[in-house]
């Protein structure tokens, strides 16, 4: 087990790389990252198409396994040099709500049991699950379509069916792929807003991987990747734009 | 909340159009192993109709029903006198075909000496033959009932009484009546010719033969015995219950029970295949949701649970209508199907392990799918 977390960030990079298969095949889709990002911040991750940002949001939702570096979350080392840990499911679980482009709702259950399913999982009683669920779909203005199948529902319905399922288990760390593509400009700024409100209220990481120019300027820090690489961070949170460059 | 259950009711139509068409196919395995008891059943049924402790036949014969015998009538008179033998009948057997309805009949007559041995104990409803001419006894598979008069030859017969279940190992209904009359029909159908010697004069001195003698005896005297002593009639031989059970069986219908259990045997691995492929399938189709449970955080319970569950309730659904179903029909085949309740529990157990062996091949699969996977379009 490796040592104590020496960090206060909510997530933790250390020199991660990752590169799929060998020879010359091979792909560098991340190439030394190294990255903190504490508790209260939306973080966009910005970049051309293939410069690693799905890779670097799935190593840090423990869904890719990196092959060089260190990575810790909510003060758990998850992954150091080769070693990884093997409850990353519970991790994933308890720490952890993605929210994705497409949108993964369990089709064969309708919108509170999808929502209520993670809560289910992670040992609430049914009557409590059901409850919070209503709760988060009232919250997320999709309450009266709770009894809809997944397949009845519009696209932004269910892009907030899939973020209310994130938010269920009260994550700290929320990690949204493409989150508002789905949805037109007003809707992604209502998402935008409500992912910035949680990270608010909820002392919650959320890093976003997006495209939309619309949302940047709702964004505490924007990350931006070329070629699997770290190029440049920029602050965003108040007052004139400080760049620093790596 | 149940999610194998839940993806059923979601995919419901499916779910019952599969489950009917594994019922189909199971439905045939067990008419399949109806059929092989059944033309077991079949073949001893006759012979359980009669219940006779000893056969008497010709000799080095394994009649009357395995091979022919012809033995004189007056065989039965020397076998009731031997100590130990309670009381003796004279039997014959012929088969018959009578129009009928516009349709033919194929029977079995036995020919029998009413008081005696010989007659059916398996009699449900009338008499039994009282008189000594022109009344039969008819099995209930023949259609006929109480009162019906039948043609045989020149005389028609009276159905005076019904049994159930006597029929031969060929399927065809048995019918009884009076040994005299038997004999009489016997040469009735003989060839014309051989009726034009009897014509011209010659004596009927062969008319008095009969096929087996069928005896009850005492159980204080061992079967073994009384046979010792017939045999030292040397046109003669003695048949235990048993042995004449063990004939039919192992020798008559010996081919047809081979391929049968054969046939079932390859329909057996022929479902378990059509199981596991279903199975398989279920799950592959199912990759996409798998791997949105792991992404969210469920254990490989809740995956393996899925996959088992739904596999089992399509086995056990299949197997519960397939078997109602060919209970329903049972007594629409042309040939008895019987449904042993040991034979139903082994398949059963069958279809249960065959789906959890499938199971385990889709949850090989689903525990290895990357949760990665359902992040892709
Ligand atoms: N499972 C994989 N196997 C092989 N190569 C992969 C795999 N996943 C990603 N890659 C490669 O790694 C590189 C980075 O991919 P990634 O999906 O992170 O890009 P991205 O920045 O998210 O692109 P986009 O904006 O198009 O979604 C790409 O060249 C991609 O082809
Ligand atoms: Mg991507």
């Amino acid at each position: 087990m490796p040592d104590a977390v020496p960090t206060d960030a909510l997530v933790s990079l250390r020199g991660v790389s990752k590169h799929f298969g060998e020879g010359e095949a091979r792909v560098d889709a991340l190439r030394d990252v190294t990255l903190e990002i504490n508790a209260g911040e939306v973080v966009g991750l910005l970049g051309p198409s293939g410069s690693g940002k799905s890779t670097l949001l799935n190593a840090i939702g423990c869904i890719v396994e990196p092959n060089e570096g260190w990575i810790a979350l909510d003060g758990e080392v998850v992954f150091d040099n080769r070693w990884q840990r093997n409850d990353l499911r519970r991790l994933r679980l308890e720490k952890i709500g993605f929210i994705f482009q497409s949108h993964n709702l369990l089709p064969f259950l309708n919108c509170v049991d999808n929502v209520a399913l993670v809560l289910h999982l992670a040992g609430r009683p049914k009557g409590e699950a059901q409850h919070r669920a209503i709760e988060l779909l009232d919250y997320l203005q999709v309450g009266h379509r709770r009894q809809a199948m997944p397949a009845q529902l519009s696209g932004g319905e269910a892009q907030r069916v899939a973020i209310a399922r994130a938010l269920a288990n009260r994550p700290r760390i929320i990690l949204a792929d493409e989150p508002t593509a789905a949805l037109d400009s007003e809707r992604a700024g209502i998402v935008m807003d409500l992912l910035r409100k949680l990270a608010r209220e909820q002392e919650a990481a959320i890093i976003a991987v997006t495209h939309d120019e619309k949302i940047i300027g709702r964004l505490d820090r924007i990350c931006r990747l070329r070629d699997g690489r770290l190029v440049s961070t920029t602050e965003n949170r108040a007052g004139p734009r400080s760049e620093t460059t790596t | 909340m149940n999610l194998a259950f839940r993806d059923i009711r979601h995919k419901l139509g499916r779910f019952v159009l599969t489950c009917l068409g594994l019922s189909l196919l199971l439905g045939v395995v067990v008419t399949m192993a109806g059929i092989y008891r059944g033309q077991t059943a079949d073949a001893l049924a006759l012979v359980r109709s009669i219940g006779a402790d000893i056969w008497v036949v010709q000799a080095d014969s394994h009649g009357p029903f395995a091979e022919s015998s012809r033995i004189p009538g007056d065989t039965r008179e020397m076998i009731a006198r031997i100590g130990g033998v309670l009381e003796a009948g004279s039997i014959t057997l012929q088969t018959v075909q009578i129009g009928r309805d516009g349709r033919r009949l194929r029977l079995q007559v036995v020919g029998f000496e009413p008081g005696r041995p010989g007659g059916p104990v398996n009699m449900v409803e009338g008499r039994p033959i009282t008189r000594s001419h022109y009344e039969m006894i008819a099995d209930r598979q023949t259609g006929l009932s109480l009162g019906d008069k039948v043609d045989f030859g020149r005389r028609a017969y009276t159905v005076v009484g019904l049994t159930q279940g006597s029929v031969t190992l060929s399927g065809d209904s048995v019918v009884y009546m009076t040994l005299k009359d038997a004999q009489d029909l016997q040469f009735d159908l003989t060839p014309p010719e051989t009726r034009r010697e009897f014509a011209r004069g010659s004596q009927r001195t062969n008319t008095d033969i009969v096929n087996a003698v069928v005896a009850r005896i005492s159980p204080n005297i061992p079967a073994e015995a009384i046979a010792a002593d017939v045999r030292r009639w040397k046109h003669l031989s003695v048949l235990s219950a048993g042995q004449q059970e063990a004939i039919l069986v192992t020798t008559v219908i010996e081919r047809a029970r081979r391929q049968l259990g054969l046939f079932m045997g390859v329909l057996t691995v022929v479902s378990a295949v059509i199981i596991a492929l279903i199975v398989y399938t279920m799950t592959m189709e199912k990759l996409r949701e798998i791997a949105t449970l792991k992404l969210i955080g469920a254990p490989d319970r809740t995956i393996i649970g899925l996959i088992v569950q739904q596999a089992l309730l399509m086995g056990v659904v299949g197997f519960i209508t397939g078997s109602t179903l060919v209970a329903l029909a049972r007594d629409r085949f042309p040939r008895r199907v019987v449904m042993d309740p040991g034979d139903l529990v082994i398949l059963f157990g069958v279809v249960v392990v065959v789906c959890l062996l499938a199971s385990a091949l889709g949850v090989r699969v689903a525990v290895r799918v990357d949760p990665a996977r359902a992040l892709v379009g």
